[in-house]
């Protein structure tokens, strides 16, 4: 087996939370990150104001499991669009990935379609999150 | 055995690079394994551990030193601690956001670490992360912890400089500040310098320059966001030490203490872990229960769990050796693996 087909599943949950383009509401992703946290995960967040590139970089040296994408300013298609296209050049569309914040649900079919594995919208539960994330984490098909 | 990771990583592949970091966090065999094979190519670039209270502004000086670096064209790696919480086993690390300013650099790689709860202690597991890094090709390995507790002392024991941020208004805490850190201190630096009281902290550190046993002149530096002067100064007495180092038959001997505490500490810890394994709970427990009730010495009782570990450890080697003369299959034994059998006469 090759690395990179090994799967350490039973390693430490690892987690990107970041914030694209410039909104800069962050208290909802800090709720969630320390919200993971405490259900056990290693959160690396990176504060607002990221590009796409910024994003998927952090994601490949940090070695995450999970990216979660929040964005409150309407901005979430082409921007998680960008960030999942960024993944893609860098080999790592394998990656679960959450979006989160202000996202319609008639937008989440079509962020599913570029990738984008779950949305949990404003007063989603982080223990619900932390679930999901449990659940289907591993390398996606 | 993980192949190709060690080529990957030799070559500078990131992904390679970021999935050898993961793994020896794991920690394991495969992790032992790829830290061995890395280590030759890892002997060389320089490990500077960065500590010092909270709030001394650490992530943001490790981010300009490090942009300091690569002015001077060296390739640099981060490994950034943050503490885990015990009760969760979760962690928020944080310290990139202080390092934006690298984010474009692709020479410039930035890992951030839980303090965890490693089997090995944290100071073995970012001194693995260390040699990852230095595989990789990166000239300079900057680490940053938080400088409290033994930890954090064991990890200055593990990195090649160690240099520890004050701030001012620590003026007269610093003859208060744990002694360890202040002692295991190569390079001091004064941070927020443009604040006042920078210097009442750099002259309370003048009684401290001299490092006891090495003849090294502990260097004080004053950095501040706002003057950059001091980074180069900062990045000169980091060379400086390295120099030292190298050269220095004092500091060569110390290095060789540390190398024997640390093997030492690596005996006991598989010792201990040994003794736990091999000790059955209900064992120990009957052996208490013999102790408390006075039909037995607490002596004896330690005696008895000594015999019972080298009983361990004789019959696991008595299997290797006939694992290898092909009379038995050799079998999976928790805690008594590889490296224990005393070559038995054929």
């Amino acid at each position: 087996m090759t690395w990179e087909e090994s799967d350490m599943s039973e390693r430490m949950i690892r987690v990107l939370v970041a914030k694209p383009g410039l909104d800069g509401h962050d208290r909802g992703a800090k709720v969630v990150a320390r919200a993971l946290r405490d259900e056990g995960m290693e959160v690396v967040y990176t504060g607002i104001r990221q590009t796409p590139q910024m994003i998927a970089d952090a994601a490949l040296q940090e070695d995450v499991d999970v990216i979660g994408l929040s964005s409150l300013s309407g901005a979430h298609m082409s921007l998680f669009t960008r960030v999942m296209e960024e993944l893609k050049k860098r080999g790592m569309d394998d990656l679960l990935v959450i979006g989160g914040g202000i996202i319609p649900d008639e937008d989440q079919e079509e962020l599913a379609k570029v990738g984008v594995n779950a949305v949990f919208g404003p007063g989603s539960s982080t223990q619900d999150m932390a679930e999901y994330i449990r659940q289907h984490v591993g390398r996606q098909a | 055995m993980i192949s190709g990771l060690e080529e990957g990583v030799r070559a500078g592949n990131l992904r390679a690079v970021a999935r050898a970091l993961t793994l020896v966090e794991t920690g394991g065999r495969d992790a032992e394994d790829l830290v061995a094979d890395l280590r030759p190519a890892a002997r060389r670039g320089h490990l500077i551990g960065v500590t010092g209270a909270p709030g001394a502004g650490k992530s943001s000086l490790i981010s300009k030193l490090a942009k300091e670096y690569r002015a001077r064209g060296k390739t640099v790696g981060i490994i950034a601690v943050d503490p885990t919480s015990p009760f969760s086993g979760g962690a928020v690390l944080g310290d990139r956001i202080r390092m934006q300013e690298l984010a474009s650099d692709p020479e410039v790689f930035v890992r951030s670490m839980g303090s965890r709860g490693f089997a090995g202690g944290l100071a073995a597991a970012v001194e693995d992360a260390a040699v990852v890094l230095k595989a990789a090709g990166k000239d300079i390995v900057l680490l940053e912890t938080v400088g409290v507790g033994q930890g954090e002392l064991d990890v200055a024991g593990k990195v090649q400089t160690t240099v520890v941020v004050l701030t001012p208004g620590m003026g007269d805490e610093i003859q208060s500040i744990k002694a360890g850190i202040m002692e295991v201190a190569d390079i001091y630096v004064v941070n927020k310098a443009d604040l006042s009281g920078a210097d009442a902290v750099a002259r309370s550190l003048h009684s401290l320059v001299d490092q006891p046993g090495t003849g090294w002149e502990r260097p004080i530096v004053l950095t501040s966001s706002v003057d950059r002067s001091g980074l180069g100064l900062l990045a000169d007495a980091c060379d400086a030490h390295l120099e030292f180092l190298r050269t220095s038959r004092e500091a060569d001997l110390a290095e060789l203490d540390r190398v024997q505490k640390s093997i030492v500490s690596l005996a006991e810890r598989k010792l201990n872990n040994d003794l736990g394994s091999v000790v059955s709970p209900h064992r120990l427990r009957m052996l208490a229960t013999n102790v408390r009730a006075g039909t037995m010495e607490p002596r004896e009782a330690a005696q008895e769990m000594i015999r019972l570990l080298v009983a361990a450890y004789n019959s696991a080697s008595q299997e290797e050796s006939e694992a290898r003369e092909g009379t038995r299959d050799l079998p999976e034994r928790a805690g008594l693996s590889n490296g224990m059998a005393v070559s038995q006469a054929k």
